[in-house]
């Protein structure tokens, strides 16, 4: 319900599609440790299932969607935040899913009815950790 | 006549002959698993169909028949029919798929019970009855009633699902080839099955197998044996219309 306001108003401001969401979720300040976790852990995050990244303990990381090696250089913590609450306000089609909304979904299962994947303070722990991913790879 | 009609039909689902960039799962798979698949002596699946050969004599049911009091030798009789299933059944008003058929002759000719979905003897038969297509392309049963089964199938193949908000074609059509962690993500054709899995080392379904792709993106499957898995299988066949059966093929 929450997550469908600030998305919602995420999508008018300016009359054209903004790129990021500056208010926090409410919860405590995102713990970057935390955050690492959630992106690593196939169950949580799932994140790594699609993405690659700087993560040399994760073995077969996915290939669906861009490396998030420096994403915290290119993306600031608003747009972190937009993309991570729900990528559709960014690209209709992406296969990246809702992390932090319900709108629209479809024959969800019993166990995930009313849940959104994260909860606020773990979408603030995973932006917390993807803006010390400043570094661009070095070979 | 009636040859030219069907091979007129296959050329309508599967579009002018271009490069056909369709590929089987197989193709996605190890080398070690390839040859497990190919070789006959290696391939678990040939077990299935060695059990399904010994039930397809076994006598069953009320009326004290086999299948093979009706339907003679299998390689003769079932040469072909899993390449054209899901069919429509007049009588049931319905499409049915090979497992759905057997238990129909169980429970129309032989006055037995069905078998459970996923029951190893319904595998075995199913099994037995696929490999009589090993080698011949699908063509779909013409049955102008199995239209509205595929496109219902399409539709559901293109409807996002689950918490995690993704079509079918999401992944089988527009990430095919690509990773999903370690998984290469195959084309989802159905021409393998019912499948040796080395994550199940067991024989499985295509309806198990969907069964999984929907918890994945954590929606609920629907029940075995529900419509909207026929119709399912109904659009894959067709999708596969002209590439190889496979079955019994063996998956990662
Ligand atoms: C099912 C696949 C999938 C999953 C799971 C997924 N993503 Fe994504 N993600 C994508 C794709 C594809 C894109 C590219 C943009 C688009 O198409 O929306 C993307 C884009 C992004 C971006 C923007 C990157 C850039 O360089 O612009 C970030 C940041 C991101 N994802 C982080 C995450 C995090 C963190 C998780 C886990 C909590 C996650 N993603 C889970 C598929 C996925
Ligand atoms: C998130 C991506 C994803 C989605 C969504 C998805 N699948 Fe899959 N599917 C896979 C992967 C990955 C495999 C291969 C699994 C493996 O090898 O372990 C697979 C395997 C299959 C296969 C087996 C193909 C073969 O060669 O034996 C079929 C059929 C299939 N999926 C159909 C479907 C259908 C129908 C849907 C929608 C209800 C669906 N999938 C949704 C990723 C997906
Ligand atoms: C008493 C005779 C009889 C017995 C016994 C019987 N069937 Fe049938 N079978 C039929 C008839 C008749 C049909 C045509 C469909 C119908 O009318 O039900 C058929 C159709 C089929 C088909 C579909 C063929 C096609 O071309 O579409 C398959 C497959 C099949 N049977 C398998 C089996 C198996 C497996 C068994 C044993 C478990 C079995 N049948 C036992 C009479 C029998």
């Amino acid at each position: 319900m929450w997550a469908g306001l600030v998305l919602a108003s995420a999508l008018t401001a300016g009359g054209a599609l903004a790129q990021g969401l500056p208010e926090p979720l409410p919860a405590l300040p995102g713990d970057p440790v935390r955050g690492r976790a959630i992106v690593e852990d196939r169950q949580t995050g799932l994140c790594l299932l699609c993405h690659s990244g700087p993560f040399p303990d994760v073995p077969f990381q996915g290939d669906l969607g861009p490396d998030l090696t420096g994403v915290g250089a290119r993306l600031d913590p608003a747009e972190l935040r937009l993309r991570m609450v729900d990528s559709r306000a960014i690209n209709g089609d992406t296969i990246m899913p809702p992390y932090f909304s319900r709108d629209g979904l479809n024959r969800v299962g019993d166990r995930w009815t009313g849940e959104t994947i994260l909860d606020a303070q773990q979408i603030e722990d995973v932006i917390a950790f993807l803006a010390t991913l400043t570094q661009e790879e070095s070979e | 006549m009636k040859r030219g009609g069907v091979a007129a039909l296959a050329v309508l689902l599967t579009g002018p002959a271009q490069a056909d960039e369709r590929r089987s799962g197989f193709d996605y798979m190890g080398p070690e698993t390839q040859l497990m698949q190919t070789d006959d002596m290696a391939n678990p699946g040939m077990l299935a169909v060695q059990a399904g050969m010994r039930l397809w004599q076994e006598t069953a049911g009320d009326a004290e028949r086999s299948c093979e009091s009706c339907h003679g030798d299998a390689e003769k009789s079932m040469r072909g029919v899993a390449a054209r299933y899901p069919a429509y059944d007049a009588t049931a008003q319905s499409a049915v798929d090979v497992a759905g058929r057997v238990n129909l002759c169980r429970t129309r000719h032989q006055g037995a019970e069905p078998l459970p979905q996923e029951d190893a003897d319904l595998l075995a038969l199913v099994s037995l009855i696929g490999l009589q297509s090993r080698g011949l392309p699908v063509m779909p049963d013409p049955d102008p009633q199995m239209s509205q089964w595929r496109s219902r199938g399409a539709d559901l193949f293109d409807r996002r699902m689950g918490q995690l908000n993704l079509s079918c074609a999401q992944c089988h059509d527009d990430n095919a080839g690509g990773h999903l962690g370690s998984a290469p993500i195959p084309q989802a054709h159905p021409t393998g099955y019912p499948i040796y899995r080395l994550e199940w080392q067991e024989m499985g379904s295509l309806q198990r197998r969907l069964r999984g792709c929907l918890s994945g993106v954590r929606s609920d499957p629907w029940p075995y044996g529900s419509d909207a898995y026929v119709a399912i299988e109904a659009y894959l066949m067709q999708r596969a219309a002209g590439m190889p059966m496979e079955t019994p093929a063996v998956r990662p």
